[in-house]
């Protein structure tokens, strides 16, 4: 596969580590989550067929994390995001 | 005798001559000769044995879709087995032997099995062999795997090498034939980058097999005007022998070239295969056809053959299949045939047509609406049973027997993304269809499009369209019409074949059906239909047909066998490459190995890396010695370790100590400059991740260590928390694995030896410099350190890090300051060994299932912050009252030995998973307590001090009474990394 | 009809005439007492195990497409219990068991074959692991033996010892393990199945299920609604699109994992082998193919096909392992969709939704738990209480902290 790296262009994806899905980003808040939300975060997938948002690490590169939309049925990557621009964009920030 | 088969004209080089062996035998051939043509021309018909009925068989085609002759080539570690007689390339010296058969191909042992065909059918297996049960291992099976199988590896080690490659093109061209030739051309003049790759040695695909005329010039000229055109062209890479073997993602495709397989003496240093990877931006398949055969009783005698094969054969490699040939065909391909072969004098014992309004020909004769019901001959055709229009049976006498059943489009390479071919009534074949891979498009006759004008002027606009250019002009040439009506087979009432090499028949099929394995993927797994070394691309469709009969249904319903890589089969000596042997993965080298190296040391693989592992002294015969006596040393004065392999990451910001803080699941918010701390990192499972240390070498710079396995995991962990889930944090990190050389310096005298090189204006005394202190210093006069003192052995220890540049000369100059206090290096094995005397937890402990609490730092875990895993530690699960604790352990006798992996039982009571308490994790000889001891997780083991219980380890048969002990085995006060 | 030597010789000699379908083509009728949704190896041995040794026979197996289509079709064919965690070895050892009289309980030559298994060991850390573990299985009543590198050598004199970048120091064998020819175990199962009652129903797509006040009552179909008192899902890779009908979530993705198999070749390996320091296993087919594999892709995905870098990635592990099989073709490659559980171990429990049952989670291991998992998913479904030696298969493990961690790789699937 062929990742477009927002920064360095078109890799291959054999240069990236993957982690799993891009609800990862979205860590309860310490404060508040119950138990329920905290084994949902950590354990509860989606697991969808078909287009899904997912995080690559750019090992072999920049050592950036990417979100990537990426079909699970067709493998065709429609969209790659900085993670970092999509965890500020979620809110999330120290 | 010699090449009596050979006839006038072709494409071999009939100026050189070769000499070849076959089962021991000489023969000759030419340059451009296959093994096949050219054992046809040596009037050997014989050439490989079927894989379940032993049968003798011949070349079916001649091309990479080749089921029979299947052949040894080579001999000694490079003898390779399976390989197609009708694509291998001649050379001078080509040695090639038969496979699956004993004694010898012509008389075979194993052929007995045809006498019994009848016990043999098709999934004949499942039913039988069940009684008594245990005679399937002893008895049944050792008898079928022993007949199974074709050819044999050389049991050598692979001596040739393989490289990879990658290559990147606009447009790639699968297939040189007329359709790729012309969007080759087209393509050309594009100007962009374009790569035409075919399996085959020479380009033209059928071009060169036939005797058409283009432009009103013979063929060849044309593909040799094509070739030189492209050759000229700078943008244009040819490149024949090279096989695209799969689509994968992205526009990736697989190909395998095959640089040295067709010469006699490869250059030295040549990689055998080359296997590229290339990255197309587009990519046209002008792969071609296939021709399939017609099933009629005994239709798998050597002889018997593809009509096209034979013009092959006849028109591109100068050899006749036989003196006196048959043609067999239920479209005009098959007169073609005769034709080509007429023309050559060869003689044309009967055209056999099913329609019964065949062409006529002055030439030879034509049997209208006639059919081939069976043949004869043992070890090769030599009658043709043929029953005519009338219904009267006539034997036509004959050496070769041509078969044309229509073409296949070559669809194989739009499957591999699991895209399905559709189904074409006027051609009654598969043609490309539903979703191809993205960038990929047809054309010719992969297409369907079988007529040659036709399939150039497809490849001409179809890359045309592509690139977005003119297509090239086409000639003008053969141009007839294409349908083919569907004829799969001949009732008979002997056998048919379909699979010729699985040894697959009708019956075979209509047994499937019969049985209830109707569908597709039942049907070639229940009868191996389409599972031999050339993936059904003869038979597959003939077995679909006839089930599709059989059901009533139409072929498309029955369904679609679906393609996969790789298109041929491939070495996997070319997959592999040259991560292999030695080289199978990077070496990593620590700063002293080469002077290790030069001490003697022995070398063990610690991941990637090397590290020394103990360091044998003369008169040292056995490991325990050396290892016991660097403990003995380094606890006694001082021993100096290289621990570079710890990872190494720099953190540097204003948001460091915070960023720190939230990663490990102690404090670090308050740690003071130039202080370190152990630092336990937590999976957000709440399970141990990691462990290491922290210094802070200034207010917003941390240096962070990993043990040496988690060096990766954890820096990209680290950035996952920055990036990810604290974006905005003013923190930065860097991996400096390799940028510092570091050694721990331990023992009683390592503050001395470090005085000897740190330079004056720093005290390292312990006033100046306590336990945990850490600061950037120089040493050597002005050479920029970094000193913590950390202690992994529980002396008085440092780790001193120095530019991995400095390294080697560091190590040499420690050794030699040393001196005076008997210095000694230690390796991983006395590092091992001094660690578990301690009781610190190592990888064996922090093993992935473990908890802080387990690991007996329960209370390190903040209850005051959030940290990555505190709030899913805290479930109920992994804070059992029972829960497994670290533990020490050592033999009561302490002359007994105890081993890591052994599990822990009462002192008495049944030894059994159910009264399992523990286990132990790392074991080792310690020279300070002269006994063995170990380290183990025993459940509420922190309470159980004292109590005296079994090591058992059944498997290396091994039970101890053990006592629990603390695991601090030496200095549980923690005095001497005081001192 | 029963099948047997005699059977085969009288009916070659009758001319193969008196074959009958080895199971039915039933049309579903409207309610049964269990549906079993998927018509893999473990769906139709949970038929089997019902309607056999627990008595319920109004059951229905429906399958979206032909049965054995998917990772009983799949798979490189191993099966083995040399597990470490207790609440997975005496599991896996019950399979073993069950597969070493499956023939004879089915009627049907699955071609058991316990020619070994052979986990290579590469560094001592790997041989601490490997003898506690080979511990485990000892005590749980399976067999394990360690080896040492010369006998290892004795018994593979032909992989690599002189010029390995990461020696073998050992190994740990399970004598008892071995291999299955795997289509045969969907069909022995399916044919055993129909024959005690069960309808197999095939190109049956399951579109939703009918759940009414918290409880499920049968599934929607491609063939109309089919009522039941029970609902089984048991459909691997895509127990997650089934249960987002039911919108569940589950501790599963769904990854590829790819295998391999060569050419055939005359028979040189004895039983399987895993090399310890590298992603590549291999055994050697009754046929003579070499049947191989290694790692997952490492990416979500249900495409059932892999990429070009794992391919090489196990190929230089076989020859890293095993030099000897360079000029060896690899001939077919495939993909199939891993039902990766966030522990590595699978699920098989009562969902939350009443009559609905939920078995997943299989990671790459499904194949060999086959017949334990038909077992003890008819016991659950039989009795409302798991089997004794699933107890520890529950859905709430991640909620109260009790994972089932063998690797030690905690909630990341792809590393499991």
């Amino acid at each position: 596969m062929i990742i477009n790296h927002p920064l360095l262009g078109p890799r291959d994806s054999a240069e990236f580590v993957y982690l799993g899905d891009a609800s990862l980003i979205d860590r309860p808040d310490p404060e508040t989550a119950t138990p329920e939300d905290w084994h949902a975060y950590a354990y509860l997938r989606d697991n969808v067929a078909g287009d899904m948002r997912e995080l690559w690490f750019h090992e072999g590169g920049d050592r950036s994390w990417l979100v990537v939309t990426r079909n699970t049925l067709t493998h065709e990557i429609s969209k790659v995001e900085m993670a970092r621009d999509v965890a500020r964009a979620q809110g999330r920030s120290k | 005798m010699t090449q009596i088969n050979r006839v006038s004209g072709g494409q071999i080089d009939r100026s050189a001559t070769f000499k070849f062996k076959f089962d021991g035998k000489s023969y000759t051939g030419h340059p451009g000769d296959t093994l096949a043509s050219a054992l046809l021309a040596n009037n050997v018909r014989l050439m490989g044995r079927s894989f379940k009925y032993h049968r003798p068989r011949g070349p079916l085609t001649a091309g990479s879709e080749e089921p029979n002759a299947i052949v040894e080539l080579g001999e000694g570690a490079r003898k390779e087995p399976n390989t197609r007689a009708t694509t291998a390339e001649l050379f001078d010296g080509l040695v090639a032997n038969s496979q699956n058969r004993w004694p010898s191909l012509a008389f075979d042992a194993m052929a007995i099995n045809d006498r019994f065909s009848n016990f043999l059918t098709a999934g004949f297996y499942y039913k039988t062999f069940m009684w008594p049960a245990a005679f399937w291992e002893k008895l049944y099976e050792p008898i079928i795997r022993k007949a199974a199988g074709l050819g044999s590896l050389s049991m050598q080690e692979d001596p040739d090498v393989y490289d990879k490659g990658f290559r990147h093109c606009d447009l790639l061209i699968v297939g040189a034939g007329p359709a790729g030739l012309m969007a080759a051309l087209t393509a050309a003049r594009s100007g962009q980058q374009i790569i035409l790759a075919d399996e085959d040695f020479a380009f033209g695909g059928r071009l060169i097999s036939e005797t058409f005329s283009v432009d009103d010039a013979p063929a060849l000229d044309w593909v040799k005007a094509a070739i030189a055109e492209l050759s000229s062209c700078p943008n244009v890479r040819l490149m024949p022998r090279t096989t695209v073997i799969g689509a994968f993602d992205h526009g990736i495709y697989g190909a395998v070239e095959r640089i040295t397989d067709h010469l006699r003496n490869a250059p030295a240093g040549t990689p055998r295969q080359i296997l590229w990877r290339i990255y197309a931006k587009q990519t046209l398949l002008t792969a071609g056809a296939t021709e399939r055969p017609i099933a009629f009783d005994n239709n798998d005698r050597p002889g018997i053959m593809l009509a096209g094969a034979m013009r092959a054969y006849v028109n591109r490699f100068g050899a006749a299949p036989a003196k006196r040939v048959a043609i067999f065909t239920n479209n005009d391909d098959g007169h073609r045939t005769a034709a080509d072969l007429h023309a050559k004098g060869v003689k044309i014992a009967s055209v056999i047509d099913t329609r019964p309004d065949a062409p006529k020909s002055y030439d030879y004769e034509v049997l209208s609406g006639a059919q081939v019901v069976n043949t004869m001959g043992r070890l090769g055709l030599t009658f043709a049973e043929v029953k005519l229009a009338d219904g009267t049976m006539r034997t036509v006498e004959c050496g070769a027997l041509g078969v044309s059943g229509g073409w296949n489009p070559n669809v194989h390479l739009t499957c591999h993304q699991r895209g399905r071919p559709t189904w074409n009534t006027d051609l009654a074949a598969f043609v490309p269809g539903g979703t191809l891979p993205p960038g990929m498009r047809v054309a010719g006759a992969a297409q369907g499009i079988f007529s040659t004008q036709g399939a150039m002027q497809s490849g001409a606009q179809i890359a045309a369209d592509m690139l977005g250019t003119q297509a090239a002009p086409s000639p003008t040439t053969e141009d007839a019409p294409t349908s083919q009506t569907p004829f799969w087979y001949v009732e008979g009432c002997s056998r048919a074949w379909l699979d010729q090499q699985n040894d697959v028949t009708v019956k075979d099929v209509k047994l499937s059906h019969q049985e209830g394995f109707r569908s597709v993927e039942h049907l070639k797994r229940y009868t191996t239909l389409g599972m031999a070394t050339d993936q059904g691309k003869t038979s597959n469709i003939g077995g679909l047909a006839i089930m599709a009969e059989l059901a009533g249904k139409a072929i498309p319903e029955v369904g679609t066998t679906i393609f996969r890589p790789p298109y041929t089969p491939t070495a996997i000596g070319a997959l592999a490459g040259r991560m292999r042997g030695k080289d199978f993965h990077p070496t990593r080298l620590t700063p002293s190995h080469y002077w290790a190296k030069e001490q003697g040391a022995v070398f063990v693989e610690v991941g990637n890396w090397l590290r020394a592992q103990w360091f044998p002294r003369p008169g040292e015969t056995h490991w325990r010695e050396s290892v016991d006596r660097e403990v003995r040393q380094t606890r006694a004065s001082v021993g100096v370790c290289d621990c570079t392999t710890l990872g190494k990451i720099d953190v540097q910001g204003t948001d460091a100590a915070t960023f720190l803080n939230k990663i490990y699941c102690n404090g670090f918010a308050k740690l003071a400059v130039g202080k370190t701390r152990y630092g336990l990192m937590l999976r957000e499972d709440g399970i141990a991740m990691d462990d290491g240390t922290a210094g802070r070498l200034a207010e917003d710079h941390f240096v962070v260590t990993t043990t040496t396995a988690n060096a990766v995991k954890v820096y990209q962990h680290m950035e996952f928390l920055r990036q990810c889930l604290c974006p905005d944090m003013d923190v930065q990190l860097i991996s400096t694995t390799e940028g510092w050389a570091q050694y721990a310096v331990a023992g009683p005298n390592s503050r001395k030896l470090l005085q000897k090189i740190v330079d004056p204006e720093f005290d390292i005394s312990n006033d100046g410099f306590p336990f945990m202190a850490c600061a950037n210093i120089t040493v050597c006069g002005g050479l920029r350190a970094r000193l913590f003192r950390i202690s992994f052995s529980g002396e008085l220890a440092f780790e001193i890090a120095v530019p991995s540049r400095y390294g080697d000369a560091l190590m040499r100059r420690l050794m030699a300051e040393g001196e005076e206090f008997d210095v000694t290096p230690y390796g991983t094995e006395a590092l091992g060994v001094m660690r578990i005397e301690k009781g610190h937890a190592a990888g064996n402990e922090l093993n992935g299932t473990t908890t802080a609490l387990n690991l007996g730092m329960g209370r390190m875990v903040s209850k005051a912050k959030d940290s990555i895993g505190s709030k899913l530690s805290e479930r109920d699960g992994l804070n059992r009252a029972d829960a497994l604790m670290q533990i020490g352990i050592k033999p009561v006798d302490a002359n007994d030995k105890i081993t890591a992996g052994g599990h822990l039982m009462a002192k008495d009571g049944p030894v059994d998973a159910a009264h399992d308490q523990g286990y132990v994790t790392s074991a080792a000889f310690s020279p300070s307590l002269d006994s063995m001891i170990g380290l183990g997780f025993l459940k509420n083991g922190s309470t159980r001090v004292g109590e005296k219980m079994r090591l058992v380890s059944p498997v290396t048969n091994l039970t101890v009474d053990v006592e629990i002990v603390s695991h601090h085995f030496v200095d549980p006060e923690g005095d001497r990394v005081r001192a | 009809m029963g099948y047997s030597g005699f059977k085969v010789i009288k009916e070659a000699l009758l001319g193969h005439k008196g074959w009958t379908p080895a199971w039915r083509d039933p049309e579903p009728k409207a309610h049964y007492d269990v549906v079993i949704i998927g018509g893999g190896g473990h769906g139709l041995a949970t038929a089997h195990y019902l309607a056999k040794v627990y008595g319920v026979r109004n059951v229905a197996v429906i399958e979206k497409g032909w049965i054995g289509g998917g990772n009983v079709g799949r798979n490189t064919t191993i099966i083995r219990s040399n597990y470490l965690l207790d609440g997975n070895e005496p599991f896996y050892e019950f399979s073993l068991k069950l597969w070493e009289g499956l023939e004879q309980d089915l009627n049907y030559n699955a071609m058991v074959s316990q020619r070994g298994i052979m986990n290579l060991i590469h560094s001592d850390a790997q041989r601490d692991a490997f003898i506690r573990r080979g511990n485990a299985m000892i005590l749980n009543g399976a067999d394990a033996e360690y080896l040492d590198e010369a006998q290892v050598r004795a018994e593979y004199p032909f992989l690599n010892f002189d010029d390995a970048r990461f020696p073998i120091k050992g190994g740990l064998a399970q004598r008892r393990g071995g291999t299955v020819r795997h289509d045969a175990v969907a069909w022995g199962y399916a044919r055993s199945a129909d024959q005690h009652g069960v309808d197999i129903i095939q190109n049956c797509e399951v579109t939703g299920f009918r759940i009414e006040g918290g409880k499920c009552l049968g599934v929607e179909t491609s063939k109309g609604f089919i009522g039941a008192g029970k609902v089984a899902s048991c459909v691997a890779g895509s127990s997650g699109r089934l249960m987002a009908k039911a919108n569940m979530r589950l501790p599963i993705e769904s990854h590829v994992l790819q295998a391999f198999v060569s050419e055939g070749l005359k028979p040189v390996l004895p039983g399987v082998i895993t090399f310890g320091a590298g992603h590549f296993y291999v055994s050697q087919s009754n046929k003579g193919g070499l049947v191989f594999g290694g790692d997952l892709d490492g990416y979500n995905s249900y495409a059932q096909r892999g990429n070009l870098p794992v391919v090489e990635d196990v190929c230089e592990g076989g020859m890293a392992i095993m030099p000897m099989i360079g000029r060896a073709r690899l001939l077919r490659m495939w993909g199939g969709i891993m039902d990766m559980s966030m522990d590595g171990s699978p699920i098989i429990d009562r969902t939350h939704i009443d009559g609905l049952y939920f078995n997943g989670g299989w990671c790459y291991g499904g194949f060999k738990a086959t017949p334990a998992s038909g077992y003890v998913y008819a016991h659950l479904l039989a009795n409302d209480a798991p089997h004794p030696t699933a107890t520890a298969y529950r859905f709430n493990r991640f909620q109260t902290g009790d994972m089932i961690d063998e690797k030690g790789m905690g909630n990341q699937p792809n590393l499991h």
